[in-house]
């Protein structure tokens, strides 16, 4: 009864919360994201500008998201990204997998990953490759509840 | 898992147990449909709320300054946004939320945004089931914001006890307000935008043709002028949503929507269920590889071919 009827029909799509953090008022980058994930077949949820750590927490534990992507042009992301992170292990979502993007330096890339953001994507990444890592690395939907 | 088990995780302290269920319901998991089984005789005490309406008449504005009025009077609320799916790709931008972010830190509120995932008519296939959910989980308001639809899209009739109707102004002459479809199912009928030029003629015109009660019920729905950006208005809508959950306690009214609610689960249900064999191919099935072979041999036409097959549905489209 809750299945989709499309031929072919096998895995359900990837469920994915794109986030944009604090103070930063470009989201042409997220939205354009955004779309490219819709067109790859992802169900994307799309919280918006000024997003706080508990904000995207919440959002993605009431979403159940199998992926989080965070996209921060303000330079802010060495304040801001430990902070989500430790919200989103204080709610018990180890599994999900969290990725990041904008201008972020190779420099701090390192120290990101270190905190549990598993794949970072400078500027000049193609749309394309950000689609092709989050098709391979998502988790499967809900294994268990 | 039993019963109780499942209520005490939904109801408990375990934020995570009603999500991680709902995804399971939402993708047909045999888990999912196994705890909806065995909590589905828990279900019917919460008033579901539709709120539909054309995209952009402010539906997802609305619901937000609605669960400030109803948060205000300490009720739990449950919010489901659906948006449409892709026909081409299956990817969805679920964008609802966005209009609900500053109650992240409010518990007494759960929001759910749901992709259509090929189902026409305002909902998605899994709508009735994560209702279900949300009704067990003893969330007594649950607001279900359909698809952005036109004026066909009236299946939001049979999942709510009580439908809004969000309308914004300049869409339309009187004509418009007395042609069948969505407003006919309204419960509530609101002009949204209401500070927008229009307003005064667009509530003019529909409570003209409201003025005609329901012809089954006799009663007539109320049309109501809010700017859900500022909140205006809002309070009065939520009085009337509340008058008309009571009004169909007081009425048969509640048990005559339950029964068609669901007659229309089932039959939606088996729908899908359908679609989802004849999708599966002519291979999985010698009959219909032959009754094909035939029909394009113009040994057989088309509708003797359908019939053959429906003619095994019989005993569940024979007549009463």
């Amino acid at each position: 009864m809750n299945a989709p009827t499309s031929p072919g029909y096998n895995r359900p799509p990837i469920r994915i919360l794109i986030a944009k953090p604090g103070l930063d008022g470009h989201d042409r980058g997220a939205k354009v994201l955004v779309r490219a994930l819709r067109d790859a077949g992802f169900e994307v949820i799309y919280t918006g500008l000024f997003q706080t750590p508990e904000m995207i927490a919440v959002a993605a534990l009431q979403e159940d998201v199998q992926v989080i992507g965070l996209s921060i042009l303000s330079g802010a992301h060495m304040a801001l990204f430990p902070r989500i992170i430790d919200e989103i292990k204080a709610r018990g979502l180890d599994d999900i997998l969290v990725v990041a993007g904008g201008t972020i330096p190779k420099a701090d890339i390192p120290a990101i990953e270190a905190l549990g953001v598993n794949q970072v994507f400078g500027p000049g990444t193609l749309l394309s490759t950000i689609v092709d890592y989050i098709r391979a690395n998502a988790p499967e939907p809900s294994r268990s509840w | 898992m039993t019963k109780d088990d499942i209520l005490e995780r939904l109801r408990g302290a375990d934020r995570r147990a009603l999500p991680r269920l709902a995804t399971l319901i939402e993708n047909g998991d045999p888990r999912g449909l196994a705890a909806l089984d065995l909590i589905y005789p828990s279900t019917g005490q919460a008033h579901v709320v539709g709120i539909t309406g054309p995209p952009g008449s402010g539906k997802s504005t609305l619901v937000a300054a609605l669960l400030d009025e109803i948060r205000a009077s300490d009720r739990r609320v449950a919010v489901l946004a659906i948006d449409p799916s892709s026909s081409l790709t299956r990817g969805a931008v679920l964008g609802d939320r966005i209009r609900m972010m500053d109650r992240h830190l409010d518990d007494g509120v759960y929001v759910r945004s749901m992709a259509s995932r090929g189902r026409q008519g305002g909902l998605a296939w899994a709508s009735a089931g994560l209702v279900h959910l949300l009704d067990a989980a003893e969330y007594p308001l649950i607001l279900v914001e359909t698809v952005g639809t036109g004026q066909d899209g009236t299946d939001i009739a049979s999942l709510a006890a009580t439908v809004v109707v969000v309308e914004a102004p300049g869409l339309g002459d009187g004509v418009q307000a007395i042609k069948s479809g969505l407003l006919e199912v309204g419960d509530v009928v609101v002009v949204n935008k209401g500070d927008q030029p229009g307003a005064d003629d667009a509530v003019r015109i529909l409570r003209a043709s409201f003025e005609l009660a329901h012809s089954r019920t006799g009663r007539r729905a109320p049309v109501l002028r809010t700017v859900a950006a500022t909140g205006e208005g809002v309070g009065d809508l939520m009085a009337e949503i509340d008058a008309h959950g009571r009004w169909l306690n007081e009425t048969s009214e509640r048990h005559y929507r339950r029964e068609q609610a669901a007659r229309a689960e089932i039959l939606a249900g088996l729908r899908a269920a359908l679609n989802r064999r004849i999708d599966a191919g002519p291979e999985r099935s010698a009959q219909l590889a032959n009754l094909i072979s035939r029909v394009s041999k113009r040994e057989l036409s088309p509708g003797r071919a359908i019939e053959a097959i429906s003619a095994g549905l019989e005993s569940i489209a024979a007549p009463k």
